[in-house]
């Protein structure tokens, strides 16, 4: 099965209203690519599932989201993503605040198809008290009480990848797939980037299946775009452009992000390419040093 | 013994003392969120507790910590092996796990904020990071805590606007659970090192900053402390951990995490 998609064709999936998967983890391997079609776009009331940065930064800002489930958002360098913030202390967004292996324990519940996976985490909190959907279970093997946290079924789930091939194998040759392949699983449909399409003989190298974190099954569209995780980093074939980060945070201050939209994103991902440097300057990023 | 040094900054002063935090862990992952944390972990794992294991705070588990900041383009790290978000979970929920962490609030429970502060739930004043991994560290192994400003607006009167971790406190106490099972270590601040070891859990002086006051420390907490009848000084670091703590922050970040730098003995 054939399952290449341009971004505007995948992301024509998505309706309003509909609870979307954002793979990655703060400014790391974000399918940056696939949230500027959405932006690109005239959704709305979508709720968004995610380990936040400006994935969630740009939509809440755009007026795309409803609803946030999320544990942090963050920049990493810069901690405090400023249009989650602006989004949250104006009360413009509804939000679930869970722990952030709550988040991957609710997306195993929905990829296993259970209701709820039972945990210890979150007792005593306030994730309990602000969110009281999430329900306390007794134990058939003990007196203790245990959070019953929920499945968070994805309508679809949008992810970046290094490499992928024409059938949805997708290899993550970074250091750390973070929680892509829950969110692989536990979404109905998911739209895959990546940066370069490969032949299927690509993953005939024993070291490079290792690499494949989920099968080609749970992905339903491939996108090819080079560079379309930046702003945030594909490593190793690129770090997290901290000089457009920069100047996106100040724009919360200077512009807002009509500002920053209006000067970055462009009619298409060719457009935006050339509005930050080129795809030559974006594979030339430094990679991070933690 | 090495001996102690003499000129030594407050920075470095609280490295050693938040290292103590990590010295009877045995092998357990040690992760020290921010500068003077991680450095206070990376020198227990270096000198008094080998046994820790440690992340190159990106995927790897070290068997020898990493330098902070840039390193040199020929430096390898010691990989033991991977330990990407999804298996820090399993690490986090097996209990092998010591964090040290720099919430906003602590209050008078233990417990902490790392979310939101004032206004309404729906619509706070100012919006931070959000809940992160605190409640699931916090139930699942020990916990300390590190405080580069020690004010009544970190140590708050009242409970955290948010509570992002559980603490000492019998009202949000789970059914079938006890305050025992709570594990809050250390708290390191710029004035002092504390433990929960008070009362009924109380916030306890163990030792304060050469140059302060049982006084001082009280008047910048917004609760009671236990202050025992005679409080020591927190030790000095010695020549030889001076000398790590250097090899292991080669660019002296640790010099910019405390408000101007000041030396350790302000007396």
């Amino acid at each position: 099965m054939d399952k290449r998609l341009s971004a505007r064709d995948a992301v024509a999936q998505i309706e309003d209203g509909m609870t979307i998967g954002i793979g990655g983890w703060g400014p790391r391997r974000k399918p940056m690519a696939l949230v500027r079609e959405i932006l690109r776009s005239d959704l709305k009331d979508l709720t968004v599932v995610a380990y936040g940065g400006a994935d969630v930064g740009m939509l809440c800002a755009a007026g795309k989201v409803k609803k946030l489930v999320f544990a942090f958002v963050s920049l990493d360098f810069i901690p405090l993503e400023p249009y989650f913030r602006q989004a949250r202390q104006s009360g413009a967004i509804e939000v679930m605040e869970v722990d952030e292996g709550m988040m991957l324990l609710g997306l195993r519940a929905a990829a296993w198809g259970l209701p709820f996976i039972p945990t210890a985490v979150g007792l005593g909190t306030d994730v309990l008290t602000h969110n009281p959907e999430i329900k306390l279970v007794d134990s058939p093997y003990d007196d203790k009480e245990w959070v019953a946290m929920p499945a968070l079924k994805l309508d679809v789930s949008l992810l970046h990848v290094d490499r992928a091939d024409f059938r949805g194998v997708c290899q993550i040759a970074g250091p750390d797939h973070y929680l892509d392949d829950w969110f692989a699983r536990a979404a109905i449909t998911t739209i895959v980037s990546c940066d370069e399409l490969v032949d299927s003989e690509f993953f005939h190298d024993p070291a490079r299946a290792r690499e494949v974190f989920w099968e080609r099954a749970a992905t339903s569209a491939v996108v090819e775009i080079p560079g379309g995780a930046h702003p945030s980093s594909c490593n190793p074939l690129y770090g997290f452009d901290v000089a457009h980060f920069k100047a996106y945070a100040a724009s919360v201050k200077d512009g807002g992000i009509a500002g920053y939209l209006q000067q970055y994103l462009g009619a298409d991902e060719a457009e935006y390419q050339r509005n930050v440097g080129g795809l030559d300057a974006i594979k030339a990023l430094e990679l991070p040093t933690y | 013994m090495s001996t102690a040094a003499t000129d030594y900054t407050l920075a470095e002063l609280c490295i050693v003392a938040a290292a103590e935090a990590f010295r009877h862990d045995g092998e357990v992952l040690a992760t020290g969120i921010g500068v003077i944390p991680r450095l206070a972990a990376s020198l227990a794992m270096k000198t008094f507790n080998p046994d820790l294991m440690m992340t190159d705070s990106e995927s790897f588990l070290l068997s020898e910590p990493n330098p902070i900041g840039k390193r040199p383009a020929d430096f390898h790290q010691a990989n033991e092996t991977w330990m990407g978000f999804s298996r820090i979970f399993d690490n986090v929920w097996s209990g092998k796990r010591h964090a040290m962490l720099g919430p906003t609030q602590i209050d008078r429970y233990g417990q902490t904020n790392t979310s939101a502060l004032g206004g309404t739930y729906r619509q706070p004043k100012v919006m931070m990071l959000g809940a992160r991994g605190f409640p699931g560290n916090s139930i699942s192994h020990a916990n300390s805590f590190f405080v580069p400003g020690h004010n009544s607006r970190v140590f708050i009167d009242g409970e955290c606007d948010y509570v992002s971790s559980i603490g000492y406190n019998p009202a949000r106490l789970p059914r079938g659970r006890s305050l025992d099972d709570v594990d809050i270590r250390r708290v390191v601040t710029d004035l002092c090192v504390l433990d929960f070891g008070g009362p009924d859990h109380q916030l306890r002086l163990l030792s304060l900053h050469p140059g302060i006051t049982a006084e001082q420390v009280q008047e910048n907490t917004g609760f009671a402390l236990s202050i025992p009848a005679t409080v020591p000084t927190t030790p000095a670091p010695t020549q030889d951990q001076l000398a790590i703590i250097a090899a292991l922050d080669p660019h002296n970040q640790r010099a910019a995490q405390i408000a101007d730098n000041p030396p350790g003995n302000r007396g």
